[in-house]
């Protein structure tokens, strides 16, 4: 791997400063799960690593059920799944925080890393997705918002300008009679990256879902809101019929490519497959 | 050559110090530079684990982590894992049940094993298939390194 300098930012302040100077050519380090291979496979290539774990923001989070979770983008997810607190208000994210690699990794990956790295099919995504998050993001005109589905570009690209980063993922507090679950399909047990993965959130109320929010990765350039088969979901029954038809709006957004792992017809299939079966568990999860 | 950067440490109970540059892993740093052979380079890309060490009491792939990001930390290796000259349980029942073969996948497991049992101490089965997936073995076939763990955590909780 070709050196470069290394400087732990103390505050958000630092960070932005030292990223609006080097621009392009400063990556920011957080679990290094991702970063690290890709500067050693000359992938990506840095002049200056900024790691950020050492900026109180951004490797903390604060839960609380009347404000929602503020999720410091660095904090490792393993500290999310092992918080019962957030475990249960926000069973997607934990789905996702306790698939994404192996007990190593999760020591030390994050979702800000995972949403950072903008790979259509990272497992968190499409679970902040139909958890309704939003991505804070410091810069040098200040901080603002932007929501996790309008933060992934492309493959490998985001919204983040020069000197910007993004410092928490912001959760709206858990609704009563809400469920949600992340799911993914990988040909192996464990430790594999999703063919299709599949989010789901829902809300009910009177015997019927009041709304519902569905997120699909690996079905197109960047992760993705389903949004006909989302505003589909109000007012229905929480049926296996309902999340059938759901599953088949999904797949009327998805636009997924054939490769490696698995042809373009077979993501097709999975589409409808796991978001059926993210419905149900996450109605399940709402006690409907 | 890069800069060096002087970083201080705790390895497996002793403060070390150590100069690096900012390129070089933890992993490198370890072997190369501090002579803790211990930890092995399998993929250098976080898929095989056979350079887990514990970091800040955690299970991380060494190869993933880098040598400047150790300043401050407390880092178990595989080196530190025998007592008194005395093999752990783990070792020990890697050794009597042939839980290796070649050997290279054999201080990651155990490393990510010991973690393992320290904070489940009756791990199912399952559990430790499932907390053990990151990392690899490609003589075994897992069985009997799964057979060892259990075995051990057995010992260790009747002890
Ligand atoms: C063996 C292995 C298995 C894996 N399995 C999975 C899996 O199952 N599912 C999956 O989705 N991923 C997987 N990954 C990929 C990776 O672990 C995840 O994407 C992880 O969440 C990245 O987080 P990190 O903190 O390590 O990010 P880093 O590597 O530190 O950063 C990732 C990217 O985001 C940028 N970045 C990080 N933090 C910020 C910030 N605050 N602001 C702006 N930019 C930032 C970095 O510059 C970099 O480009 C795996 C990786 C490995 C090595
Ligand atoms: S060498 Fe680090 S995980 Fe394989
Ligand atoms: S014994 Fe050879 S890789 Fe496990």
């Amino acid at each position: 791997m070709k050196d470069f300098e290394y400087a732990a930012a103390a505050t958000l302040d630092e960070a932005v400063s030292l990223l609006a100077a080097r621009g392009e050519r400063a990556k920011i380090l957080a679990g290094g799960t991702d970063i690290i291979v890709q500067l050693r496979e000359g992938l990506r290539e840095a002049d200056l690593v900024v790691d950020v774990k050492k900026i109180p923001e951004i490797m903390t989070y604060r839960f609380d059920p009347a404000s929602g979770l503020s999720l410091g983008a660095a904090v490792p997810c393993y500290r999310i799944y092992e918080d019962g607190d957030v475990a249960a208000a926000y069973p997607a994210l934990a789905d996702a925080a306790r698939i994404i690699g192996g007990w190593q990794i999760q020591s030390r990956a994050s979702i800000g890393g995972n949403l950072c790295n903008s790979s259509p099919a990272a497992d968190s995504i499409p679970a902040l997705i139909a958890l309704g998050a939003a991505c804070k993001i410091a810069g040098p005109e200040g901080m603002r918002s932007v929501p996790v589905e309008q933060f992934c570009t492309s493959p490998g690209k985001n919204v983040l300008r020069r000197g910007e980063l993004l410092v928490s993922i912001q959760f709206p507090p858990p609704a009563a009679k809400s469920g949600s679950h992340y799911l993914r399909f990988i040909p192996r047990n464990e430790m594999d990256i999703a063919v299709v993965g599949a989010g789901a959130w829902l809300r009910m109320q009177d015997g019927v879902i009041a709304e519902g929010r569905i997120g699909l990765a690996a079905v197109a350039p960047t992760p993705k809101l389903a949004e006909q088969a989302s505003r589909f979901l109000a007012g229905k029954p929480a049926s296996e019929e309902t999340f059938r038809q759901a599953g088949e709006l999904a797949r009327q957004s998805a636009s997924p490519i054939s490769d490696m792992r698995g042809p373009a017809q077979y993501r097709l299939h999975l589409v409808g497959v796991l978001t059926r079966r993210a419905l149900a568990k996450a109605a399940e999860r709402a006690g409907a | 050559m890069g800069k060096k950067l002087h970083v201080t440490t705790t390895i497996n109970g002793e403060q070390v110090e150590f100069l690096c540059e900012a390129r070089q892993s933890l992993l490198e740093v370890l072997r190369d530079v501090l002579g803790l052979t211990g930890a092995k380079e399998g993929c250098n890309n976080g898929n095989c684990g056979a350079c887990t060490v514990l970091f800040d009491g955690l299970p991380v792939d060494s190869c993933l982590v880098l040598g400047v990001e150790a300043e401050g930390a407390t880092i178990q290796t595989v080196e530190g894992i025998a007592c008194d000259g005395r093999l752990h349980p783990l070792q020990q029942c890697f050794l009597e049940g042939a839980a290796l073969q070649c050997g290279v996948c054999t201080p990651g497991f155990l490393v990510a094993a010991k973690a393992l049992l320290d904070k489940h101490p009756h791990a199912t089965e399952e559990q430790i298939r499932f907390e053990l997936s990151g990392n690899l073995c490609r003589c075994t076939g897992y069985d009997k390194i799964v057979r060892a763990v259990m075995e051990a955590a057995k010992e260790m909780t009747h002890a």
